[in-house]
């Protein structure tokens, strides 16, 4: 293992290549996305390097594997309490000052790029999450609205210490998914001040269509739409040509937003007129979907994206990338849902390029097969 | 009329109905209307059928009452519709679409194939039809070339009073003939030749509609929801004949910049005024070649649809092209671009079409493109051949019926050369016979004691019938609309139908809901034009809400915002006009036009349908 200076940080728009093993699925997401120039709130990643070095200085590495290999699934109750002294071990032991410096110094460079200073989100940002296929999110935390490096360093520590919480432990014991080398990245990032935020398919989900984007919308922080406690508003728009398929306005009774003077998130009700209409403009309902659309086309399949529009900034450069993955549930079956019945017969005809099967077929409203 | 009205069908509590043909009210002053069309035109409930019967109104080509003569363009087109679906093309599931004129408008009804007999058409249906598309482009030369020899000669009819005499050349010849059966036979050569032409005009149409309709109907099946716009996107013509006589001013006045003529475009209105200016300047002589060369055939274009008799033309009314020729001239000095964006066009095109392609699943990408193939080579006609029948065929008729008119008008039969519209077609040739009669005896023919007053009576109940609307439709409508060439003709779907029913719904909030045509948002201060006269009032930045629109108000398209249309679909000229354009457009409305004032700020919202309101 080579330590060069930074090895312990990298700015998402540091210009470095995004290596999975360093970063994690979350951290690699937003350099390759920064690189690509989707906007995602400015931030660094603290790398597996830094967890690494942390386990190995704290000398915890044989006292995990040890807890850890007399370990049952079915005895839920030493799960929990081998759970609980790793983490409590994690977030003790003292971090390496090489690897502390790193982040203070990484922190205080994010923050002179504001004028006075924002809260960051620390998010978990492991190797093994989300994988197509072998759905891994919410296995590791995330924690928004925190000011003050102190408080970074001890959220940072909470992430690592994430990876072993009874669930974690109980996932990999369950899915044969070994614990050597595992690691763990966190990401430190801007922390966007949502008027307005949700998701987006790059298919609709009800039927498989990939000519669609698909987008939840509510207002406040998005974590609400996530965890499906608010009704969002439900918007399919035509990926092609960008306009509006369908609209759902959904009750978005509630939002989250900041209450500076408690430092937390606060909950509170939608007034009427909002919870009526739309969250967002039909040109706010264009750029998300431009938006998921660009991640498609990077990535090379379905994505599914969260995004925000960050009050903070100012309106048409608001639009802000939070995440975006690959569309692992709807994208799994081999055909899409949509596949037509009737065009089976076409290739049986001489004529290569042009067949009336169908157009009979769709003219006397039988299938292709019983169209004689 | 039935004895007993009770035992007439009642339909169902929930369901809603159009008022039935006998309920209407005669407007009035127009009593005795049925009279002055051809007695099968009218509802006359023989078998108590029209009473029960779903009849839409075509309000989208007929939206002005039809004066006797005019009845000929709604006969000719919607019989000759039906023959390609019923004995050409023996189109599975649809037989043509049957018409009458009620209160002095055309209501339609399409005429199903019942159902035991579909599936017995199919063969010959494939068989038709798949010729007509392995064959296209050859046979489409064809038919270029039968509609010119149609037009070529009826330019060759002409109607002139009849001399003192005989020419001694007919004596000394043996001729025999006063010249009387030339009038006769080149009125009866008119009629058959406008009739020709409307054959063919529908040789290609509903085939063209078909191979749309194919793919459209692939397209909502692979991509459920997918919008109308983008495939009529991929399948829409660019390069288009019907945009070829706008084209052609905007060269004449991008010519006139660069000749520096402008001085000379002061007063369009004095035509001769104006091409004498020319013709002093420099380079003036090559302007006005380029002008004469620009009108044979692309002048032969109406402000109006083709099927009236009132119809201007711009070969016989100069002052409106030249008119827009100056505006496009003051466009292009205030550095416009005013030619349409070709090439920026078809990639847009192509992007479209190679996008959607890209989603296809792989094993139905051959169907894909053997489909969007289809749909691009057949889908043009449905918009060229505008320009040929409607523009061109019935220019030149319109003008030979006028020709005609003043060969009466002169021989006292009736003041103005467009009475003879007043007059049934049959009636006319009757006409004919009774001035030949009386010029060739020598006495008085009884026309001209007849006529004067029955063309006055006539007019007022013409007037009388224009002074009220159309019913959109007549008597119950099925539960849902399936026939194709309905839905895509008239754009007559099951939501338009409930919308009608229910359209007290629909006036709520200052919004009015019709077609999502063309994609974009924009907000001004609208334009209503009811008339294509009112066309020189429309200002720049505003927004046209119109009735409906024609293919000769192009020029006013580069001038305007948006669009709003009371008639017409997807196809409508309007939509195809906005899309070409980039402009927004909600079509279809149904009310707009009277619910909109001149000045009223509204927004246009052609991703959506919707028009708001936003002052009262």
């Amino acid at each position: 293992m080579t330590t060069t200076p930074d090895a312990y940080v990298q700015f998402f728009d540091g210009g470095l290549e995004p290596q999975h093993e360093l970063l994690g699925g979350k951290c690699a997401s937003l350099v390759t996305m920064t690189a690509a120039g989707m906007p995602v709130p400015p931030g660094f990643a603290v790398t597996t390097l830094a967890y690494d070095r942390f386990v190995d200085a704290a000398g915890i590495a044989t006292e995990i594997a040890h807890k850890l290999a007399a370990l049952s699934p079915d005895d839920i109750s030493a799960v929990d309490s081998v759970s609980a002294s790793i983490r409590d071990a994690i977030c003790s032991r003292p971090v390496p000052p090489e690897v502390n410096s790193q982040v203070v110094e990484a922190y205080e460079r994010l923050q002179s790029r504001f004028d006075s200073e924002v809260p960051v989100a620390v998010r978990s940002s492991a190797t093994a999450e989300d994988l197509p296929g072998a759905s891994f999110a919410g296995q590791q935390d995330t924690y928004l609205w925190l000011s003050g490096i102190d408080t970074v360093l001890a959220h940072i520590r909470a992430c690592w210490a994430s990876l072993y919480t009874s669930r974690a432990i109980l996932y990999r014991l369950k899915n044969d998914i070994p614990d050597e080398g595992l690691s763990m990245a966190v990401a430190v990032q801007k922390m966007v001040n949502s008027a307005v935020s949700g998701v987006a398919m790059t298919m609709n989900p009800t039927n498989g269509d990939r000519s669609k984007v698909t987008i939840d919308s509510s207002y406040g922080v998005g974590e609400m739409v996530v965890s499906g406690q608010v009704t969002p508003d439900n918007i399919v728009v035509d990926k092609v040509v960008l306009s509006l398929v369908s609209q759902t306005v959904g009750d978005k009774h509630a939002e989250l937003v900041p209450d500076f003077a408690l430092g937390r998130l606060v909950e509170r009700d939608v007034d009427d007129e909002r919870r009526g209409r739309l969250s967002l403009s039909p040109e706010q309902v264009t750029a998300v979907a431009t938006l998921a659309k660009a991640a498609e086309k990077h990535y090379g399949c379905p994505q599914d994206v969260e995004w925000a529009l960050d009050r903070d900034l100012p309106e048409g450069s608001n639009l802000l990338l939070l995440q975006a993955r690959p569309e692992t549930v709807h994208s799994a079956p081999a055909a899409p849902a949509a596949t037509p019945a009737t065009p089976a017969a076409a290739a049986a005809t001489a004529a290569p390029a042009f067949s009336l099967s169908g157009l009979t077929s769709r003219l006397t409203g039988q299938s292709g097969q019983s169209a004689h | 009329m039935t004895a007993d009205l009770t035992a007439a069908p009642v339909p169902g509590p929930t369901l809603k109905s159009f008022p039935k043909p006998s309920e209407l009210p005669v407007p009035p002053g127009a009593e005795g209307w049925e009279d002055l069309y051809p007695y099968f035109l009218s509802f006359r409930n023989l078998s108590g059928a029209e009473d029960e019967k779903f009849w839409f109104c075509d309000s989208q080509h007929w939206p002005t009452v039809f004066k006797p003569f005019e009845t000929i363009g709604g006969e000719f087109a919607v019989k000759c519709l039906g023959q390609y679906n019923t004995r050409h093309l023996l189109i599975p599931p649809a037989n043509g679409i049957e018409f009458k004129i009620h209160l002095g408008y055309l209501y339609m009804s399409p005429v199903p194939v019942p159902e035991a007999e579909v599936a017995a058409r199919v063969p010959e249906f494939e068989r038709r039809a798949g010729h007509y598309f392995q064959n296209w482009d050859s046979m489409l030369d064809g038919w270029h070339t039968k509609v010119r020899a149609t037009i070529a000669e009826m330019e060759t009819l002409s109607f002139e009073a009849l001399p003192d005499a005989v020419p001694f050349d007919d004596i000394v010849g043996g001729v025999a003939k006063d010249g009387s059966e030339k009038l006769m036979e080149s009125y009866d050569r008119l009629i058959q030749l406008c009739y020709q032409n409307w054959q063919y005009h529908f040789e290609f149409l509903n085939l063209g509609y078909l191979a749309y309709l194919d793919f459209f109907g692939f397209c909502k099946q692979l991509f459920p929801g997918i919008p109308d716009q983008s495939i009529a996107k991929m399948v829409q013509g660019v390069d288009m004949e019907l945009f070829r006589p706008d084209d052609e001013l905007k060269k004449l006045a991008l010519l006139a910049v660069e000749k520096g003529l402008q001085a000379a475009f002061a007063d369009t209105d004095d035509v001769q005024g104006t091409l004498d200016r020319i013709a002093a300047l420099d380079g003036g002589a090559e302007w006005l070649a380029a002008w004469t060369e620009a009108q044979d055939p692309w002048f032969n274009f109406t402000v109006g649809n083709g099927f009236y008799g009132h119809d201007k033309y711009w070969i016989e009314h100069l002052e409106i092209p030249l008119g827009y020729v100056k505006d496009y001239i003051r466009r292009v000095d205030e550095g416009h671009q005013i030619l349409r964006p070709v090439e920026e066009l078809v990639a847009e095109r192509d992007r479209v079409v190679s996008e959607y392609r890209d989603l296809v699943p792989a094993e139905l990408v051959a169907d894909f493109d053997a489909k969007v193939g289809l749909a691009a080579t057949a889908y043009p006609y449905v918009e060229n051949h505008n320009f040929y029948i409607e523009h061109w065929t019935m220019g030149v008729f319109w003008r030979k019926v006028r020709q005609l008119g003043r060969v009466f008008a002169d021989a006292g039969f009736w003041a103005d050369q467009s009475d003879l519209l007043y007059l049934t077609r049959g009636e006319v040739r009757d006409a004919i016979f009774d001035l030949v009669t009386g010029w060739a005896v020598g006495a008085e023919p009884t026309g001209p004691h007849y006529w004067p007053k029955e063309i006055e009576r006539r007019r007022g109940i013409i007037d009388a019938l224009s002074s009220q609307r159309p019913q959109p439709a007549l008597n119950t409508p099925p539960a849902e609309i399936t026939e194709p060439f309905t839905m895509m003709l008239y754009g007559i779907t099951t939501e338009q139908v409930q919308q009608w029913l229910g359209d007290d719904d629909t006036a709520e909030s200052g919004t009015i809901t019709g077609m999502a045509a063309s994609p974009g948002v924009a907000e001004g201060l609208a334009r209503v034009v009811t008339h294509a006269d009112q066309l020189g009032e429309v200002q720049e930045g505003e927004i046209l809400v119109a009735t409906i629109t024609a293919p000769s108000w192009g020029p006013i398209f580069g001038k305007i915002k948006a669009t709003v249309t009371d008639i017409g679909g997807m196809m409508s000229h309007a939509a195809i006009v906005c899309r070409e354009y980039a402009l927004p457009a909600v079509t279809g409305t149904g009310n707009g036009s009277t619910t909109i004032r001149t000045g009223q700020r509204i927004r246009v919202d052609g991703n959506t349908g919707r028009v708001e309101l936003l002052e009262d």
